[in-house]
């Protein structure tokens, strides 16, 4: 069984921080469907439209009739390992690294043989789960777990390795006045997060959260202003070498569409805090976060952007919000992109409307701040990239995935009959 | 199929050439394919020039291929063939070169396979392998196939007892074939003892398992044998030859090679049983490849080559030489001239000279090719039967 994670040794600055390296990326294009299966955590395959067959590794043309009509789906991930090894060196600079790695051969019920990692847990010869995450270069991987839970599986260094999970890691979340902001500091506090910083703008005015923050183990109030250059630098140089896991929830709404509100007033704020604040954000914690990827136990991990829904697709009631979320989308793809180099991953929670004030006159469903919490805990845990928080959130990736077009349509309609 | 397929009389293989072997080299695939090539024209004392067929097998010509070869060596065929299949070039080369020549496309082709080794050149090899290497083994800490070779290992070991001893002692011989290869990369003598305690690679293989990636090239000539006679060339002749590929691909892992589906045809264009040969090449790039051939060739039940191994003597002057030149796992294994290695080997022996490697009376040869690790397992599976006068 795992053996639960102990808490890294305080960190010695006369040794050399271990340079990040990666497992090999290159795929091919078809291969690239099972990455973006992993960045939500499904375990998909390509199935066969005429023939129904399963393909893997990934094809271009089905080995049963060479139909060209291959199509991703959920499919069942149970197996059984067939054989295993533990590899004790290799040519790759990333596994040499990492050794004792292990691996197997499982061959799924449902059908192909897959080469996967192996978690510690699995007893040889035995049925196993498939689970399909991110590996550090940001490529679906597959690693057969045990059928059953076992305690502190998370702990497992292979495991741990394609995932960012909170444990004993340092957290920033950015915007302490966000109504978010005490439910997700309460969940890094519950996943072992060993120290919970938070952001506070303008720390004359009042903070209606603070008592409510600063009564949550291991957090530490620090003044942050994302709209402020300066104070964002200030604060990266003083935790910016110990940001193992960013949240930037950090947020400026207001309803109105272009027209009802006939100046670009809000607009501008919404600007500066959504886009500009993440950018500065980026600037300023980006480069030692990336610095620091493979840095031991409490290595950095993830930088979470909390998004709105409407960023996929503009809401006109919201329209000047939706499209300053749609702006800090487009970022965090840059930055996604940016980060590869170094294994960081970007978790992008995409949040419905959130039971707030600025969201009163829309009804229900509507996100609760646990629920977001929830969600961010959930995607680090998983190692994903896109996570969708919410009933509202969850129906428009679907409505989005089955044509944009007609979810524009959709969006001004108030829901099509 | 209710064809017959034709004998390979008439057809005759002389001058094999091993160049010895380096671990690694500063030249490249071509400058060790145009030593091979003129080691065997010069054996056979023809000028490049009355070369009419050339066949190359190399994963280091990149961006070159056969094509590219023909004008860097100023050589102008009417037969130019390219054999990407690793392990199992040697017996595919061979199979069509003998084709060509019976037919009359070719009178005289040489078959040459070689690779260079760089300092961190095999890393970039494998790195793009295949496209299913790439996607779905590389991915996993796969720097080679050392970990895809474990997993056929791990599985044949629990479904037939096969123990490490077993493996080591198909390793222990080869070294002492080896000792008496010049060429050989490995000049020390390895006990039972030393191979059970090497450094371990990916469980259950370890260091001795491993073959040696280095540079080399091989070669030898396919002509008529009126052609060899006139020259006054020693040559080998073609009983039979096979080749398979993805072959039980509903097996869940590879306890077995496409061999299983061909061999009876094999044996019955040679006319001969397995009791019939002399010595025996296996492609080796593990001892547990090694031992799947001695089950799937016929010379033993499946599950059974452990046993093999144990009543057998695999050296020069044993019962049952196997792997007369050290095999790969001790000769080197120079890129796809590891294809080539056991069939160069087996040329000179029923020829009667292999020399310090000589196995008496070595009349007839089997020799068999195993190649790419596409993914989970190797796809291409050949094999060939040779007679000669023997020493």
């Amino acid at each position: 069984m795992t053996n639960p994670l102990p808490p890294p040794p305080k960190k010695d600055p006369q040794k050399r921080t271990v340079s990040p390296t990666l497992p090999p990326e290159r795929r091919s294009r078809a291969s690239l469907g099972l990455s973006a299966a992993a960045a939500e955590g499904r375990f998909m395959l390509q199935v066969c439209s005429a023939c129904n067959t399963l393909q893997y590794p990934p094809r271009d043309a089905c080995c049963n009739c060479l139909s060209v009509d291959l199509r991703w789906e959920d499919v069942s991930p149970s197996g059984e390992l067939l054989a295993e090894t533990t590899i004790r060196t290799s040519t790759n600079l990333y596994f040499r690294e990492r050794t004792p790695w292990r691996s197997g051969s499982v061959k799924l019920d449902a059908g192909p043989v897959i080469i996967c990692h192996v978690h510690g847990d699995v007893s040889p010869r035995s049925r196993v789960v498939l689970w399909n995450r991110l590996d550090r270069s940001g490529q679906g991987v597959i690693l057969a777990v045990p059928e059953e839970r076992t305690p502190d599986m998370e702990d497992d260094p292979q495991l741990r390795a394609m995932t960012c999970d909170p444990k004993h890691r340092r957290v920033l979340i950015t915007d302490g006045r966000n109504a978010n902001a005490p439910a997700i500091a309460e969940a890094f506090a519950n996943a072992g997060a060993a120290m919970i910083f938070v952001g506070e703008s303008e720390t004359w005015r009042p903070n209606p959260q603070r008592a409510q923050l600063e009564a949550i183990p291991m957090v530490g109030v620090l003044p942050l202003d994302v709209t402020d250059t300066s104070s964002v630098r200030e604060l990266a140089g003083e935790i910016g070498g110990k940001t193992d896991i960013l949240v930037n929830n950090a947020r400026f709404v207001r309803p109105g569409s272009v027209l009802a509100r006939g100046d670009t007033g809000f607009a501008h704020n919404e600007i500066e805090v959504n886009y500009f604040g993440l950018m500065r954000l980026a600037q300023a914690f980006g480069p030692s976060m990336c610095a620091r990827t493979a840095d031991g136990v409490n290595s950095s991990a993830a930088w979470v952007n909390i998004l709105s829904a409407y960023a996929l697709m503009n809401f006109a009631d919201y329209g000047c919000f939706s499209a300053s979320n749609a702006a800090a989308l487009s970022l965090s793809q840059s930055l996604r992109a940016e980060f590869r180099n170094s294994g960081l991953r970007l978790t992008n929670v995409f949040v419905g409307p959130t039971e707030d004030d600025w969201h009163q006159p829309l009804p229900p469903p509507k996100v609760q701040p646990q629920a977001v919490a929830r969600s961010v805990i959930q995607g680090l845990r998983d190692g994903l990239e896109d996570v969708y928080c919410g009933d509202v959130a969850k129906d428009m990736i679907e409505r989005f995935r089955a044509g944009p077009k007609i979810l524009e349509r959709e969006m001004t309609m108030g829901g099509a009959e | 199929m209710t064809r017959t397929r034709q004998s390979y009389n008439g057809v005759a293989l002389v001058a094999p050439i091993s160049v010895p072997y380096k671990r690694y080299s500063i030249e490249t695939a071509h400058w060790w394919i145009a030593r091979a090539l003129k080691a065997s024209l010069d054996a056979a004392e023809l000028r490049p020039a009355q070369l009419d067929g050339f066949s190359v097998s190399s994963f280091t010509l990149f961006p070159d291929s056969a094509v590219g070869l023909t004008q860097h060596l100023g050589l102008s065929p009417r037969w130019l063939d390219h054999i990407p299949m690793g392990g199992a070039s040697g017996m595919v080369a061979l199979r069509r070169a003998a084709r060509a020549v019976q037919v009359g496309d070719a009178d005289i082709v040489a078959c040459v396979s070689g690779d260079t080794n760089h300092i961190d050149s095999f890393r970039a090899l494998l790195s793009s392998f295949s496209r299913f290497a790439m996607d779905a083994s590389y991915p996993y800490g796969y720097g080679g196939p050392n970990a895809n070779f474990a997993l056929l290992t791990d599985r044949y070991m629990q479904e037939y007892g096969a123990t490490r001893e077993d493996f080591g002692r198909i390793c222990v011989a080869q070294r002492a074939n080896a000792l008496n290869n010049p060429g050989a990369v490995m000049k020390r003598p390895l006990t039972l003892k030393e191979y059970m305690s090497a450094r371990p690679i990916a469980d259950p293989i370890a260091l001795f398992d491993c073959v040696m990636p280095c540079a080399g090239a091989e070669a030898f000539l396919v002509m008529t044998m009126d052609e060899a006679e006139k020259r006054g060339l020693p040559y080998a002749t073609l009983a039979g030859a096979i080749e398979r590929h993805n072959a039980h691909g509903d097996d869940p892992i590879q306890l077995r090679g496409g061999w299983t589906i061909d061999i009876d045809e094999l044996y019955e264009q040679a006319e001969c049983t397995p009791s019939d040969i002399n010595l025996l090449q296996t492609y080796d790039d593990y001892p547990v490849i090694s031992m799947m051939q001695i089950e799937d060739l016929g010379f033993c039940a499946k599950g059974e080559a452990a046993r093999f191994v144990r009543d057998h003597d695999l050296t020069i002057t044993g019962d049952f030489p196997h792997n007369t030149s050290g095999g790969q796992l001790s000769a080197g294994q120079a890129g796809a001239a590891g294809g080539f290695l056991g069939l160069v080997e087996a040329i000179r022996q029923v020829t009667g000279k292999a020399g310090p490697t000589q196995v008496a009376s070595a009349k007839c040869a089997m020799v068999s090719g195993f190649g790419m690790i596409n993914y989970d397992r190797g796809v291409c599976s050949s094999a060939a039967i040779l007679r000669g006068t023997g020493s």
